[in-house]
């Protein structure tokens, strides 16, 4: 066939139009989002003393890193999915959730500790916080992924970094209500282990999946 | 440079609004641009030119299928040229070759450079042969023949709507045969 003949095909196909990126992740994020929830209704479940717990700020600002790490990494992997897109000028979003984490670990060393700084960061759920944010994001991960393969990414394994720190974030909203550990060092510590260890599946993953 | 840019993203605006000569016309008009570029960039690692109608109509039939990853308000040939480049770079890591693309190898050609003329590549002609009969058919009739979609229809007897699902379906189908080689 030569190129005449294929851009006759492609200008007979115009009229066919796809959704956005952002319409398709949105739907793939809905569908896979009950597959997490079932895991975290399965086997976690919200802690027994959720309604005093949440006069505690330090617990509620577990929920303000997480959402801060979701949402902008769903903007910036939106970003990304355009060919021409860079990420300078959008990476700082991605530090947010890493700011609060440093104000909620200052505020908190200036009150009287409660109990000693290695208990607090150690807690008592490390083990459950890395096996549980990484397997509720995996459906939301695998969503993530198909949605980003709607768009064109230039750097597909950046791209499936991003779908990483989508489904990590959102995985750990949902386990921030079910861990009794609240201090701020143990959520920069295990959340942060777990996220990483998901945004580096992601990585792999969308380097091989996201390629348009 | 810059008003042949700004006459683009005038013309995929209108494709975009459903003119379909309008985007005809970007397609013809960009095609010769991309292959000057493929050809820069196959000499540059060492390839024989001889393969830059292939790079060219992967490059196009990636611009069909993600358009709508561009944004209107943005200038075309910036995108136009980043999936020029990410099909280049791909196609010579196919081929086995250490990848040094410039990344100037798509914005730079000048006008006047590129020979117009039209290629026949033999990667997405070997891939059309083993698509679904009925993708093929439609894709022959109107590629090759010219064919209207309505026209098309009536020679298969089949609905304009289902032409147009099976033109779609062959074109996307194509491309994820030409990822996958």
């Amino acid at each position: 066939m030569d190129t005449d003949q294929l851009i006759r095909s492609l200008a007979a196909d115009n009229a066919h139009r796809a959704p956005r990126v952002g319409a398709v992740l949105t739907m793939a994020l809905l569908v896979a989002a009950p597959l997490s929830i079932l895991i975290f209704a399965t086997f976690l479940g919200v802690r027994h003393d959720v309604m005093s717990a949440m006069g505690n700020p330090f617990f509620d600002m577990k929920f303000a890193v997480t959402l801060s790490l979701a949402i902008p990494a769903i903007i910036v992997s939106l970003h990304l999915s355009r060919p021409e897109a860079l990420l300078r000028g959008w990476g700082w979003l991605l530090l947010l959730p890493v700011g609060l984490l440093a104000v909620a670990i200052g505020s908190e060393a200036m009150m009287a500790p409660a109990m000693p700084m290695t208990m607090r960061l150690m807690g008592k759920n490390s083990r459950v916080c890395l096996v549980a944010i990484p397997a509720m994001s995996l459906p939301l991960l695998a969503g993530a992924l198909f949605g980003l393969r709607h768009g064109a990414p230039s750097r597909p394994a950046l791209a499936g970094a991003l779908a990483g720190l989508v489904s990590a974030g959102l995985a750990a909203t949902l386990y921030a209500s079910h861990c009794t550990d609240d201090s701020p060092l143990f959520v920069a510590t295990w959340y942060t282990l777990a996220t990483a260890l998901v945004t580096a599946i992601g990585a792999a993953v969308g380097a091989r999946v996201l390629r348009y | 440079m810059r008003g042949r840019e700004d006459e683009w993203t005038g013309l995929m605006r209108s494709a975009m609004a459903g003119d379909d000569a309008a985007y005809h016309r970007l397609l013809r008009a960009v095609t010769p641009v991309l292959r000057a570029a493929a050809r820069r960039g196959l000499a540059r690692a060492g390839q024989p030119p001889d393969q830059a109608e292939d790079i060219v109509q992967e490059i196009l039939l990636a611009v069909h299928l993600k358009r709508h990853t561009w944004d209107s308000e943005a200038p075309f040939a910036p995108w136009l040229f980043a999936i020029g480049r990410n099909k280049l770079i791909d196609a010579l890591r196919r081929r086995g070759r250490r990848v040094f693309v410039n990344i100037d190898d798509f914005a730079e050609t000048l006008p006047g450079e590129a020979p117009e003329e039209t290629a026949s590549a033999g990667e997405v002609a070997a891939q059309l042969n083993t698509l679904p009969q009925r993708q093929r058919d439609v894709l022959q009739s109107i590629a090759v023949e010219s064919a209207s979609i309505k026209d098309t229809a009536a020679k298969f007897s089949m609905s304009e709507g289902a032409v147009r699902v099976a033109l779609h379906r062959g074109l996307a189908a194509l491309t994820t045969k030409l990822r996958g080689q």
